[in-house]
């Protein structure tokens, strides 16, 4: 006999299975097709002509292309590493401290989350147009400095979010007995709170890089012509003309993307799991 | 809160540790933020030079029938998509909050997943589905083709930057929704429908009030981001589709007048301002129920 059904169990009643399925097919069906239409052996992007991996070979060829790619790699590496270190000390620095106008410093830090990032682009435009500009004709990777310096901006404020709910979580008398046991604040800090903090930093610097390898906008009013990044190149291609090697560099970040997720994702579960 | 350093017992610990975000929050996000506040109220002079003379002109222009329709258009167009990604979003939540734990992760890593993934790629993809001879116009001459059908133009339409505006922030609905509805007490729920009122009823007479500051705050989380959109008007609608954003946008590169352009950036941040003011009004509202 089939078992009864509980009363709220809605996963089960058909008509949300419905919607779901509905859902589901909407939210991922543009991506199948993207991914399909990169193995298909076809200029015009539209009938199914065969199975080819050509474009792929195209993409790897394209130099402009795989210029911006690296250099959109090398501008999230950077904003990772700057952006992780100025998370963990924001969130430190107040979940720690009781000091006048911590509740305006922490607003203030947020502002860069709800802010719209066309109104952080201009803004940074004008900075380095106007007020601070970026030397010219420096060598590579230092050319990059300004979208580096863009990307921490509106990326650590993230990362100050995922480590401060990490916080949250800590027992301080933890701190207190490695004080009492002599440790110095610095020792405490870094021994036991640190060592807390570890999944939260794993996932934060997973949001800064992905942040930093997805922004287009703001990007987009930083970047000069020698400094072009991927998704600023994938624009102008698509501005363009559609083709199907836009289709294969978005099916290789689609997979790297996802992977990096999955990664992380595993690796907050096992880090969790041995605490517990 | 317990445990908390009074900031004069170590002020050199406070300095090292805020300092540098706060350097780097103050340099490059605080004053740039201000010189675009500043250059709203200044005027051209000359080709490269603006002179921040006080002026409310750049103001004046926004209130324009034509600046002031592009305005509305946008809230609008977020309102519209608002309330779509609610509808949608609504059910889906629903159905994760109540799922089996094994199964509630993998619907939650699947609403996720798209998040994750390049916004301009995600745009780009729907370009495929909805151009003439895309996705959804083949199929569909493929199985009415014989009576007659005729290609619809879906692209650069204001149908197509609805269809993307919705696609990118349906997450945005959904996770806050999910959370709203997972805190809900069961009780409550299997009470109403112990005694006799259906499904649908026990969601608008006690799911709906009870996560009543939830929901306003789902609509809020999506309302903001979408009504500063750029892409999606600028790659799926035509002409008629822009939002305040692309008006925004041609100020700085084409049009090239900055503090005009300031002025229309400095309405799209009071908006947003008054939109997060909003929302802290309902968490505090959410703690103290």
């Amino acid at each position: 006999m089939k078992e009864p059904k509980a009363l709220l169990d809605y996963a089960r009643s058909w008509p949300l299975r419905l919607w779901m399925g509905a859902v589901g097919l909407f939210l991922y069906l543009p991506l199948a097709v993207l991914i399909v239409m990169s193995f298909n052996d076809s200029r015009r992007t539209t009938k199914w002509q065969g199975f080819t991996f050509d474009w792929y070979g195209k993409v790897f060829q394209d130099t402009e292309l795989m210029g911006a790619l690296g250099n959109s790699l090398t501008i999230a590496a950077f904003s990772t590493v700057i952006s992780l270190i100025l998370g963990t000390l924001a969130a430190i620095a107040l979940w720690r401290f009781r000091f006048p106008g911590r509740t305006l410093v922490d607003g203030s830090f947020s502002l860069p989350i709800v802010v719209p990032e066309i109104c952080m682009g201009v803004a940074l435009l004008i900075f380095f147009a106007r007020i601070l500009p970026w030397p010219g004709g420096m060598v590579w990777p230092l050319s990059l400095g300004a979208i580096i310096i863009s990307h921490v901006a509106f990326s650590f404020p993230f990362v100050a979010v995922v480590v401060r709910a990490r916080l949250e979580s800590f027992d301080r008398s933890m701190e207190e007995a490695a004080r009492d046991l002599g440790a110095s604040e610095w020792q405490a800090l870094r021994d036991v709170v640190v060592p807390h903090l570890q999944p939260a930093l794993l996932a934060g610097a997973l949001l800064a890089f992905t942040l930093s390898l997805d922004d287009f906008v703001i990007t987009f009013f930083t970047a000069g012509p020698d400094t072009v990044t991927f998704p600023v190149k994938v624009y102008s291609m698509v501005r363009f003309s559609v083709s199907p090697k836009v289709n294969a560099i978005s099916t290789l970040l689609l997979v790297f993307t996802v992977l990096l997720t999955f990664i992380a994702l595993r690796l907050q579960a096992k880090a969790e799991a041995e605490k517990s | 809160m317990q445990g908390e350093i009074d900031w004069k017992r170590s002020k050199s610990g406070l300095a090292g540790l805020l300092g540098p975000p706060l350097f780097w929050f103050i340099l490059f996000f605080a004053v740039p933020m201000a010189v675009v506040w500043a250059y709203s109220f200044g005027t051209n002079v000359g080709i490269a030079d603006i002179e921040i003379s006080g002026t409310f002109a750049n103001y004046a222009r926004v209130l324009e029938p034509l600046y002031l329709g592009i305005l509305a258009k946008s809230l609008a167009f977020a309102a519209l998509a608002t309330l779509i990604c609610l509808v949608v979003g609504f059910p889906v939540a629903l159905a994760i909050s109540f799922a089996p734990p094994g199964l509630k992760t993998w619907l939650l890593i699947g609403v996720m997943l798209p998040f994750w993934t390049n916004l301009l790629i995600r745009t780009y993809a729907l370009i495929a589905l909805l151009r003439d001879e895309g996705l959804i116009n083949q199929s569909l001459s493929l199985a009415f083709g014989w009576a007659g059908f005729e290609p619809m133009q879906m692209m650069n339409t204001n149908f197509a930057v609805m269809v993307g505006l919705v696609y990118v922030h349906l997450p945005f609905t959904v996770l806050p929704l999910y959370a709203a509805l997972d805190r809900l007490d069961r009780s409550l729920l299997e009470a109403s429908l112990d005694l006799g009122a259906g499904h649908l009823r026990t969601i608008w007479n006690i799911v709906i009030p009870l996560a009543g500051v939830g929901i306003a705050s789902a609509v809020l989380l999506t309302f903001i981001p979408v009504l500063g959109s750029y892409l999606q008007p600028d790659l799926l609608g035509g002409p008629d589709s822009q939002m305040i954003a692309n008006v925004i946008e041609r100020q700085f590169k084409r049009a090239n007048d900055w503090p005009f352009g300031a002025a229309l950036a400095f309405m799209l941040m009071y908006l947003t301002f008054f939109g997060i003011a909003l929302q802290s009004l309902l968490k505090k509202k959410e703690r103290t129920e």
